[in-house]
């Protein structure tokens, strides 16, 4: 396998008494899809914000292209090429596709000593990248608050993208769409994959999950219960290995036991 | 790559009725409106003359020299209730070292614009800082500013108000910047060719433009470049609209607030340094309630109180329609005394209107 792009070797994090993180190892390589599988307080968020600079991590190294790094800022992760998508998205609902794609970066013109935003190559370049993200906008001046839920995470996704991320780091991108709009963002994932970039998948939903990746690492109260390959694990094992599996068998039996109780 | 994903369930839209999703849109009808109304009402009395016109664009550009950045501040979410009583300061600073130390007219302008100035950065660092609501602040700097004001004056002149300022600047340099009026030479051409109306000495009834209309045209112009074309308008509105957002990815959301609420206390600055050289005096009263008009002509122009939507244009438009109204009003006879329930009114239709508007370009695009 080709050499990870970022890793972090048996990262340690604290909240005062709290362990949120325990040793935990975890790699993502180029062009591929990672998935950080977990249930909720397991300490996937917290997992993404060390890697995104938000946090250092308290024991551990983190590594990007084999180089031990020390994030200064989210800024510094970023010009490092790691790009975190998060929930919110930093999407402004009231402004354009094309203005939203570029805030923060925008495309400047000269016209002698003045220089103004490049309004039409901001349009052409968001239209054309969300059309190759296989995204059709009706106009790219269209305000953002006007896109559904599945557009929105690809537009965060393309602009990542087309700011040279060399990672994308999604949190929960589909835990809050349609089946039909999750698949939209799925295959965005794939096609991410296909440009060789590596993607860091967090979610608790299994079946989103199989699909696109090609490992799990999964984590439970803070720590790492294992990394496979898609060649090792199939789906039910996947779903078991989750919070679910074993505590939906036990709660099965509990809640029969209730029915039975009840009815007698 | 993957095939185009299209939504069966959009139609194309008309250019009209992307027209109709502007934010001005409203402000430009009610101008439409309301200058219907007042060719009907008060046509022959002289509103419309040449002299009318150049009234109600007198009183309109001095409301909309404020309105101009007052409305890129509330499109950057916050508002500036100081802007009235800054009006008052800016004259006081302007005419008392004047008048009593004995400063150069053009020193004691240089000196109001940066004082002015400084107390909007104080204003806008103090929003940022303490995280409190910008109506708070600058609720405070209004109360505040008036105090100093009347507490100044009254204690380095022993009145309320200092006169004697024309005298002052009749030859200052920066004099003509901010009173008396220009294209004369086209307004007696236009006179010539019977445009303009004489007088019945045969000179025309008005000798040029008052250099406020100009200063409010460039203003709105300078303010809708900024906003729509630069990268600084970017952050405005992504600053109003999810500060959060913007913030993440590296809009500096603090600086750009801190330079608009210097931007507006220089509007007030600039609007007391007409004021005092038209009328050649200052007064501690000056500027009272102009934060509200500025604030009415800019929510008629469309700009969304919450903030992230709005135009300069459109503030313009607002203060038009002030003006219109209030010397409409004049020339018609009505008691003056009415005024104030028709703006308000006027503007609580326009905010029905207006967001009537913005759910349309929200949703039916």
């Amino acid at each position: 396998m080709a050499e990870p792009y970022v890793e972090l070797k048996s990262v340690s994090k604290y909240f005062g008494s709290v362990v949120a993180l325990k040793d935990v190892s975890f790699d993502v390589c180029p062009g591929e899809v990672h998935c950080l599988l977990g249930d909720n307080g397991a300490g996937k968020s917290t997992l993404i914000k060390t890697l995104s600079g938000v946090y250092a991590p308290d024991e551990g190294e983190i590594r990007v292209q084999g180089k031990p790094t020390r994030f200064a800022s989210p800024a510094d992760t970023r010009n490092s090429g790691i790009a975190t998508v998060y929930q919110d998205l930093a999407l402004v609902p009231l402004m354009s596709v094309a203005r939203n794609f570029f805030l923060g970066r925008e495309p400047m013109r000269k016209f002698g000593p003045i220089s103004q935003f490049d309004a039409e190559f901001a349009n052409r370049t968001a239209y054309d990248e969300l059309a190759a993200m296989g995204i059709q906008l009706r106009d790219p001046e269209q305000p953002v608050g006007t896109l559904s839920g599945g557009e929105r995470q690809c537009l965060a996704i393309a602009r990542a993208v087309y700011f040279g991320a060399k990672v994308l780091i999604l949190d929960e991108p589909t835990s809050a769409l349609g089946v039909h709009q999750a698949s939209v963002v799925l295959k965005l994932i794939v096609q991410s994959k296909a440009r060789g970039i590596g993607v860091i998948f967090i979610s608790h939903n299994v079946h989103h999950a199989y699909v696109v990746g090609d490992r799990f690492t999964l984590l439970k109260r803070g720590r790492c219960t294992g990394t496979y390959a898609k060649s090792e694990i199939d789906r039910d094992q996947l779903l078991n290995l989750m919070a679910g599996g074993k505590e939906l068998v036990d709660l099965e039996q509990e809640l029969g036991k209730v029915a039975k109780n009840s009815s007698a | 790559m993957a095939a185009e994903i299209r939504d069966e369930r959009v139609r194309s839209v008309s250019r009209l009725s992307r027209l109709l999703s502007r934010p001005e849109l409203g402000a430009a009808a009610g101008t439409v409106l309301v200058f219907v109304f007042f060719a009907i009402t008060a046509g022959n009395t002289g509103l419309f003359s040449a002299k009318g016109i150049i009234n109600f664009l007198e009183v309109s550009a001095q409301l909309g020299i404020l309105a101009a950045p007052v409305a890129l501040l509330m499109i950057a979410g916050e508002f500036d209730l100081s802007v009235g009583s800054m009006i008052g300061f800016a004259g006081i600073l302007i005419a008392i070292p004047s008048v009593f130390w004995g400063w150069p007219i053009w020193l004691s302008l240089l000196f109001s614009f940066a004082v002015c100035g400084g107390i909007g950065a104080l204003n806008g660092l103090a929003v940022v800082r303490t995280g409190l609501p910008s109506f708070i602040v600058t609720l405070g700097s209004l109360f505040m500013l008036r105090g100093l004001t009347l507490g100044l004056t009254r204690g380095i002149s022993g009145r309320t108000q200092v006169s004697g300022v024309h005298e002052l600047a009749l030859h200052d340099p920066l004099n003509s910047l901010f009173s008396g009026q220009v294209f004369s030479g086209l307004i007696a051409w236009l006179s010539d060719i019977g445009l303009v109306g004489k007088r019945a000495d045969g000179l025309p009834s008005i000798s040029g433009i008052p250099v406020s209309i100009v200063w409010w045209i460039v203003l709105t112009l300078v303010c809708t470049w900024l906003l729509t074309r630069s990268r600084f308008g970017n952050w405005i509105f992504a600053a109003g609209g999810e500060a959060n957002a913007a913030r993440n990815l590296g809009v500096p959301v603090a600086r750009t607030k801190i330079t608009l609420f210097v931007m507006t206390a220089m509007a007030a600055a600039l609007f007391a340094a007409i004021q005092v050289l038209v009328t050649g005096s200052a007064d501690t009263l000056r500027g009272t309630q102009k934060e509200f008009e500025a604030i009415i002509a800019v929510v008629i122009g469309g700009t969304l109180l919450t903030g992230g939507y709005g135009s300069a244009i459109g503030a313009m438009f607002g203060a038009l329609i002030f003006g219109v109204v209030q010397m409409g009003i004049f020339y018609t006879g009505i008691d003056t005394d009415w005024f104030k329930l028709f703006m308000g009114a006027m503007m609580v239709i326009a905010v029905l209107f207006n967001s009537y508007v913005r759910n349309r370009a929200m949703r039916s695009r």
